[in-house]
């Protein structure tokens, strides 16, 4: 398959380091595309910067916090008592973002309000609060200390990294609730008879609306995460490489995901935010941004996606989801959702964003003021996620 | 309709015990001409009264009723002094607005933003809960949470 347009990643490498790259956000790409086709879209734009932030509940920090001689081999960690898994060696030790504190009512007066969990001491740390560290171990010749506890800063971590095993969903589900009361879900309060449609994702501002099939995005993508600078380590959990598509090779399901990878030392709680959902649990809201390169046409096509080209299914909370039917109710696109007002079962329900269109936008043009000001360089994917 | 006319104000009152036993409201229509509907109301144990309350007329009528309300000792507090929103805190993601009653919290459709207007607000404090940032604050009730 021969293109009209081809350039390479070291090609764009050198245009960023001169000052000469064309980079737009991908909400601007969209109406570039639309304006003057693929084939003088790629031959104008170097990178599409694409942002999203939301909820991502397969997140969390994997951290090291020094000893403190007696020297230790800790098999339980908490922070601010929200537990750790601590089956790693000596003081490492992953926090991840749902789990609550250990004293939490959880849902014991439904609905629960989750107040503090993993996702807000992750927050807490990069806000330079001071988190109480509790440690307890059996004892070894090697590793005589059988206990710790002291406050710690995220500055005196030897290690902390945001560890994210599944983010940046493809697509996703609306969600909405045929039963006759209340419920109370991961997507947010879900009204009786489909009174409300939740959805999440940025639309056409998302990564992987962009890169439907992987072909930039894979392991040892250079992104934006959380503010600072991360990695895609490869496909996420549950990821989907074989969705049913649109015409235009959108997923009409959730599908793709990724895991990444970032310092947390340097990243910006603005990004970062514990977040408490009623009913649900904690969770951690994170700002991931991925620069797509333009190599050709076909490139300028997928990040020409507008959000009339992506159909999202609907699904009941009520009752399928919960038993695990996987029944779609239907498709809507993200263009009626952002109207407010969408059609589920044949009557008019209102839609409810859960993704921050705003934030997202920001993590975009955060990313492009990066790349323009020639702070941020792309690298070439080691290893294909892959997507058919 | 009452209810879509133009001049409508949400108020919190409050009750000394010796006159939440009367009928006082009741003349913001008979007196008044004002139409009403009560959001939330509530005697403590001590007989203090407490009522949310959406009112409806002529703007005159409003506030002399309002004069009618502090001479029977009825203590009447704007409904913006009961609820707030940290705008540091908010990240506008639009949850709230799945469940907030009278639409105060809305997404505009064009910056994708979440207003939040304190006239439409009852104070109902559903979204204290709601908000995953707990960006929205509701101030308690004589110190009854």
């Amino acid at each position: 398959m021969s293109h009209e347009v081809t350039k390479t990643i070291s090609e764009i490498n050198a245009r960023i380091k001169s000052g000469q790259a064309v980079v737009v956000t991908a909400r601007e790409m969209t109406d570039i595309v639309r304006a003057k086709g693929k084939v003088k879209a790629a031959r104008e734009v170097d990178v599409v910067t694409t942002g999203t932030f939301s909820p991502m509940c397969s997140s969390g920090m994997l951290f090291n916090f020094g000893q403190e001689p007696p020297v230790m081999r800790a098999s339980k960690v908490r922070l601010n008592n929200v537990q750790c898994h601590a089956g790693l060696a000596a003081v490492d030790a992953y926090l991840g973002c749902t789990e609550p504190r250990r004293d939490d009512p959880l849902n014991k007066v439904h609905p629960g309000t989750f107040k503090y969990g993993g996702g807000h001491v992750i927050e807490d740390l990069l806000r330079g609060k001071a988190v109480r560290l509790w440690c307890e171990s059996y004892v070894t010749d090697c590793y005589p200390r059988a206990a710790l506890e002291k406050d710690i800063t995220l500055a005196g971590l030897k290690t902390a990294m945001l560890l994210n095993p599944r983010n940046c969903y493809q697509n996703y589900n609306v969600a909405v609730n045929l039963t006759s009361r209340i419920i109370y879900t991961y997507m947010g309060p879900l009204k009786p008879g489909a009174k409300n449609a939740n959805f999440a994702t940025a639309g056409a501002l998302s990564p992987l609306f962009n890169d439907p099939y992987f072909r930039t995005i894979g392991l040892g993508t250079k992104i934006f995460l959380g503010g600072a600078v991360g990695y895609v380590l490869g496909a996420g959990t549950q990821h989907d490489p074989k969705p049913k598509r649109t015409e235009r090779g959108l997923p009409l399901s959730a599908a793709g995901t990724l895991m990444v990878r970032g310092d947390l030392k340097g990243m910006n709680p603005r990004y970062v935010r514990g977040v408490s959902i009623l009913g649900y649990g904690c969770s951690l809201a994170v700002g991931v941004g991925i620069p797509i390169p333009i190599l050709n046409e076909d490139m300028a096509f997928f990040t020409g996606v507008s959000d009339a080209d992506i159909l999202m299914p609907v699904k009941d909370y009520g009752h399928d989801y919960p038993q695990g039917i996987p029944r779609v109710l239907g498709h809507v696109t993200y263009e009626e959702l952002l109207s407010g007002r969408v059609v589920v079962n044949g009557s008019e329900t209102a839609a409810v964003p859960l993704t921050s269109l705003s934030m997202s936008l920001e993590v975009a043009q955060k990313l492009k003021e990066w790349i323009e000001k020639g702070e941020f360089t792309l690298t070439e994917a080691q290893e294909r996620i892959v997507s058919e | 309709m009452e209810s879509e006319s133009k001049y409508k104000k949400i108020v919190y009152l409050t009750f000394p015990p010796d006159v939440s036993n009367k009928p006082v409201v009741c003349n913001l229509t008979r007196l008044y001409d004002l139409c009403f509907n009560i959001l939330k109301a509530q005697i403590t144990p001590r007989q203090d009264g407490h009522m949310t309350i959406e009112i409806f007329g002529d703007p005159q009528a409003f506030e002399d009723a309002m004069s009618y309300l502090k001479e029977h000792r009825v203590k009447v507090h704007p409904i913006t002094q009961k609820i707030s929103r940290d705008e540091q805190t908010c990240v506008h993601c639009g949850m709230c607005t799945a469940l907030c009653p009278t639409r105060a919290l809305a997404v505009d459709t064009v910056t994708r933003l979440v207003v939040f207007d304190p006239d439409k607000c009852s104070a109902c404090g559903i979204c204290t809960n709601v908000c995953p940032v707990k960006a929205m604050e509701v101030f308690p009730e004589n110190g009854n949470h």
